[in-house]
């Protein structure tokens, strides 16, 4: 389903700031892979994501998404292959508009926007089904400016978009790290039910390592723009917390104390 | 000279005389603030382009019917002009990457050479009701009210259609969240060009019919306009929100900027006719606007601040 063939990207190039933040970095998904991304801070993870998603052109190697190359792609193009939910719950909605609204604009996604009406009396009614099944309470709410949603019900609804018009690829880039514990439950649960539900082939950044290995069927690991750690299936499943720090420590070259280091931002 | 002689000096006929005059002013002003509407509260962007644009609708329109066009499509070229001012705007901030605030700047310095050039290097020309028919005149007030009063309904109602399609969301969304809208598929470059040309599009529209309404084209017509519009949608939304409250839809909205320039132009009549001194208008009016732009920021220090803090702990 999705291709890296040796992605490189460095930041500010011949600067004294110069990070070299993805180095020759190759990863095949298969359809349907849920995979959790784990990694410290400046490991390259959200830099893959955005790579994948197109916010700024990859240096060297190639992206191949459902058999096409998007390589060469501008973000807004590769949209309607690319459903994403981001870390701040702000991000990913647009609060002036209304909730309805916002959901017409994501079950656009990559689709010429021309001359018809912009939410439809159909669509409508599918949007209140679909948010009585979020359970918020939100499909009453329907026509109230987004902004005045919490945190959590944004980020819920963010996801509700994300699958809205289905992706190849969902990317969840620590789409709970804002979120207190309780919603951040809530927001992953939904997560796996989207994912399940479509049969979406998904990337989720998270600190959270007890998430990393509850969700999912792959890990991967990242340090220093690399991918150090790949498994899957039942050798996942079998994965505690304490052997993920111990790999960690032994692969990345890094004495680790405890888990709190990994998970630090 | 006492309060009393003041009071005593200002006659109220004269006031209730001019009031009409506001009001025609103050509906073409309005449509106007449309434009303003559409880049300041939809766009996100203070484009300051309008102060050239207004004039060079003004100047097309007036140039079009010295040479025998109809003023209805004198108007539409004037559009188109004002059109393409707002297109170059847009280009030098989507493809140049200069600030939009100062690709505006630059369009606006640019059109005052470009608009001496349509006037044929005169800063003015005038185009008499009595020998051309025109749409809108201070002559008739009147009428004047009434055919800007149709424009405006004409162009809420456009507007309120356009916003509302799959383009007008996208165009709203580019404004409110950008980073969203990009994620989402939309060419937000594209929608601020779209937007960009539409607000100038209007503003010229808007210079055409004052052109009309006033008899001439000055070079000068369009400084501060800006600031006028500005004025106008704050206004708008102000009164829009203490009579509409939570009703207050979209379309109300972009109805009350036109009543905010009413309403603006109702002032001004009003402190006119105080005796204020015209040459202080300007100074009044920014002072006015900066009070209105201020008052959000105040309302949020007041309910949490440095400032507050340290009252509360000394």
């Amino acid at each position: 389903m999705l291709h890296l063939e040796n992605i490189s990207k460095t930041f500010n190039p011949g600067t004294i700031n110069e990070k070299k933040a993805l180095i020759e970095l190759s990863l095949h998904l298969a359809p349907g892979d849920f995979v959790t991304v784990i990694g410290g801070n400046g490991a390259g993870k959200s830099t893959m994501l955005n790579a994948i998603a197109g916010v700024w052109p990859v240096d060297e190697g190639r992206i191949v998404l459902d058999g096409q190359d998007i390589t060469a792609l501008p973000e807004h193009k590769r949209a309607s292959l690319i459903g994403r939910v981001f870390q701040d719950p702000m991000m990913g909605t647009a609060p002036n508009m209304q909730l309805e609204e916002n959901l017409a604009l994501a079950r656009r996604r990559g689709e010429k926007r021309g001359l018809r009406w912009g939410v439809t009396k159909l669509e409508r009614a599918d949007y209140y089904e679909l948010l009585k099944d979020l359970g918020l309470g939100l499909e009453d709410r329907m026509t109230a400016k987004v902004g005045l949603l919490s945190g959590g019900q944004r980020q819920a609804v963010t996801l509700l978009m994300a699958a809205l018009k289905q992706p190849k690829l969902l990317l969840l880039d620590e789409h709970t790290a804002a979120l207190d514990p309780a919603t951040a439950a809530k927001v992953l649960e939904l997560s796996d039910r989207i994912v399940s539900e479509n049969r979406l082939t998904a990337l989720m950044i998270t600190h959270n390592m007890t998430d990393a290995i509850q969700h999912g069927n792959r890990l991967i690991m990242m340090n220093e723009g690399r991918i150090i750690l790949d498994v899957s299936g039942e050798e996942k499943r079998q994965l505690t917390k304490q052997q993920l720090v111990d790999k960690f420590a032994q692969l990345a070259g890094v004495q680790m104390e405890s888990d709190e280091v990994l998970l630090s931002k | 000279m006492s309060i009393s002689a003041y009071f005593a000096s200002l006659s109220l006929l004269k006031l209730v005389k001019n009031l009409p005059g506001g009001v025609s002013q103050g509906i073409v002003w309005g449509i106007m603030a449309l434009g303003i509407y559409i880049t300041f509260r939809l766009l996100d962007v203070a484009d300051l382009t309008v102060d050239g644009s207004f004039t060079t609708g003004g100047a097309v329109t007036v140039m079009l019917i010295l040479a025998g066009w109809p003023a209805w499509a004198a108007l539409i070229v004037a559009a188109v002009a004002g059109l393409l001012a707002g297109l170059v705007t847009g280009l030098l901030h989507t493809k140049l990457g200069i600030p939009a605030i100062l690709a505006g700047i630059l369009t606006q310095f640019s059109l005052y050479s470009i608009n001496l050039h349509i006037m044929g290097m005169a800063a003015n020309k005038a185009v008499s009701v009595d020998k051309y028919h025109l749409l809108l005149s201070s002559r008739s007030i009147p009428a004047a009210i009434l055919t800007g009063a149709i424009i405006a309904l004409v162009l809420i109602s456009i507007l309120y259609w356009y916003f509302g399609t799959e383009q007008g969301s996208a165009l709203r969304a580019t404004g409110n969240n950008p980073a969203m809208s990009r994620a989402l598929g939309i060419n937000i470059d594209n929608m601020k060009l779209i937007g960009l040309s539409l607000s100038n599009g209007i503003v010229a529209l808007s210079g055409g019919l004052l052109s009309q309404y006033q008899g001439f084209a000055d070079i000068n017509m369009g400084r501060g306009a800006i600031v006028i519009g500005l004025a106008a949608v704050i206004i708008g939304e102000v009164l829009g929100g203490a009579i509409l409250g939570k009703r207050l839809n979209f379309f109300g909205s972009l109805t009350f900027t036109v009543i905010g320039g009413v309403v603006y132009y109702l002032v001004i009549v009003i402190v006119l006719w105080l005796k204020l001194n015209s040459n202080d208008l300007k100074l009044f009016t920014a002072v006015v606007v900066a009070l209105f732009l201020a008052v959000p920021y105040l309302r949020g220090q007041r309910k949490s601040s440095f400032a507050k803090l340290k009252k509360k702990g000394g």
